[in-house]
């Protein structure tokens, strides 16, 4: 590594040095913020990702040292190379700005924009990009296209209307497990991500699509309407796995573990492990140790404070740590005297009713008393 | 200091006249002042016989929506939770079943939902987040109460009175009948 060549490359003004064969986004994600182009498709623990959903264009207006020349039209900077005095433009330029604003109102074509009702909302990479990057509105007119509903088994959950075909998940499929069993069918705006005949995906490391997928198209069934990522309270934790690494992230609330997920980094992919692997988990921890004391918990998992996910988790202090009760200590020993029990007025949150254990999502059979 | 404003009076330490150390004309002045109020316009009203309209943007008590079809709109996607300053709002969400179709407006909705009125500060924010329409700040007052078990409200309280089986109470709950002082000032 050490002989290959150093290429100097500009990004937004800002020079950095990278070894050649590094892309325009990855030289960008070393300087970081705002100058790292949106990645919608690529995924750097995935190989072949990248390339199919146009949001990291770039212009380069110039094309390296010995040859300055500008590149005539804007260029995916995930699937590009930087040549020695390349210079690129991201968000300096106007032309790139108006490309992206187009490609985001393409993505959302046909996306339902059921926000209210997908779990991934608050995590959602197509939520965030729509916000910093499209605008408001669309100029579609048409009927929506809408898939037949595949089940793909107990654990994930597919929702082909908003899927955006960046196809993260079937290199997932692909690299990860012995045998692939799903991917793309059909072609143009048919096509569609399901398994060819009614297939349950069983596989030890299939979960990992969940976390790689940028929008709500395979969510965890285990999850689904259980709660909003935004009242969970994310930690790490990790447990001996004979399958994988057994690093994770819970999402708790109270106690209760309410989804378990990879840790991922500030670019929303799995976070390596010491020895410089992808800590992808197994099914196993993501879908079947619900419980607190299946985990070693290490502490509250640092959150981006732009992020909605970390609203109310005030100054950082989110933890298993509960505050102490000083009333007793300082009243000699007397229980504080509460006006109320909430339990005994609210009909959420009951005791008796533990959501985190129900297999998929909870129905109204599951609440005792039933309304309505 | 510097004074904000020149508005100040210094406080007078000068010893009482004669006429003021008597009391009686300030005394018969003040009274004078609170007879007169006798025959001036009462301002009370004798509420509840008597109302007073609400302004059209008043907001009390919370009605969670239903559509035209009497399906509930709420899909507790937790806005109006994470929206509330008071942490007033909580709920849980339930997978709508096949054949509850004509309850719920969407495949997700809040199995179970609540306000703790004690803590509702009425500012709104909730009605301003809902992206599906689905709660409101309607114009009435929340009931004054002995115990602080009925203030914690339920979807039971909160709901619309549906207006497939009962139209005269949902429009009743929209109290688009009611004066308010927008009407007042112009009638139409």
């Amino acid at each position: 590594m050490s002989e290959q060549p150093l290429f100097k490359v500009t990004i937004d003004n800002i020079t950095i040095e990278v070894p050649a064969g590094t892309t325009i986004l990855n030289a960008a994600r070393k300087i970081g913020g705002d100058v790292a182009p949106p990645a919608m498709c690529y995924y750097s623990k995935l190989q072949g990702s990248g390339g199919k959903c146009r949001t990291c264009l770039v212009e380069v207006s110039k094309g390296s040292e010995k040859d300055p020349r500008p590149m005539p039209k804007l260029v995916a900077s995930c699937r590009t190379t930087v040549m020695d005095g390349m210079e690129v433009k991201n968000i300096t330029s106007p032309k790139v700005l108006d490309a992206r604003a187009g490609v985001v109102e393409f993505l959302l074509l046909n996306h339902p924009l059921d926000c209210p009702v997908c779990d991934q909302a608050g995590e959602c990479h197509l939520q965030d990009l729509s916000y910093e990057h499209g605008k408001e509105g669309t100029r579609y007119e048409f009927q929506r296209r809408t898939f037949k509903k595949h089940n793909i088994g107990p654990y994930i959950q597919l929702h082909m209307t908003r899927c955006i075909l960046c196809y993260r998940c079937v290199f997932v499929a692909d690299q990860l497990t012995a045998k692939r069993e799903h991917g793309i069918l059909d072609r143009g705006d048919h096509s569609e991500i399901a398994t060819m005949i009614e297939k349950s995906l069983e596989s030890d490391f299939i979960g990992n699509v969940i976390d790689v997928c940028p929008v709500g198209a395979l969510t965890d069934k285990t999850f689904r309407f259980k709660n909003r990522v935004w009242f969970l309270k994310p930690m790490d934790a990790h447990r001996d796995c004979p399958t994988c690494s057994g690093k994770v992230t819970l999402w708790n609330r109270g106690d209760e573990v309410f989804r378990v997920t990879a840790r991922k980094d500030e670019w929303g992919e799995v976070e390596n492990t010491e020895d410089g692997k992808p800590a992808w988990i197994c099914n196993t921890c993501r879908f079947e140790k619900k419980q607190t004391s299946d985990w070693v918990i290490e502490g509250p998992r640092m959150i981006s404070r732009q992020s909605v996910i970390s609203q109310g988790h005030y100054a950082g202090n989110i933890g298993m740590h509960k505050p102490n009760e000083t009333f007793s200590a300082v009243h000699g020993g007397r229980q504080p005297k509460l006006m109320m029990d909430i339990h005994t007025a609210s009909e959420v949150n009951k005791p008796n009713i533990e959501l985190s254990l129900i297999n998929g999502p909870a129905h109204s059979t599951d609440f005792n008393s039933k309304k309505d | 200091m510097q004074a904000l404003t020149n508005r100040a009076k210094d406080v007078s330490r000068k010893p009482m006249s004669f006429m003021e150390s008597l009391y009686l004309p300030a005394i018969f002045k003040g009274m004078a002042i609170t007879f007169s109020h006798i025959f001036k316009k009462n301002p009370t009203i004798s509420y509840p016989e008597q109302k007073r309209p609400f302004s059209p943007v008043f907001r009390g008590l919370h009605v969670l929506n239903r559509d035209e079809e009497g399906r509930e709109n709420c899909t507790a996607c937790g806005l109006c939770a994470v929206a509330c300053p008071a942490e007033a709002i909580t709920m849980e969400a339930a997978e709508r079943l096949p054949g509850e179709e004509s309850l719920y407006r969407e495949e997700k909705y809040a199995a179970k939902y609540e306000i703790n009125m004690l803590r509702c500060i009425f500012c709104g924010l909730c009605e301003e987040a809902c992206p599906k329409d689905a709660i409101y700040l309607s114009e009435t007052f929340v009931p004054a109460s002995f115990t602080r078990k009925s203030f914690i409200y339920g979807k039971p309280d909160l709901l619309i009175p549906n207006p497939k089986t009962d139209p005269e109470g949902y429009e009743k709950a929209r109290g688009k009948a009611e004066p308010t002082t927008a009407s007042a000032a112009s009638p139409n």
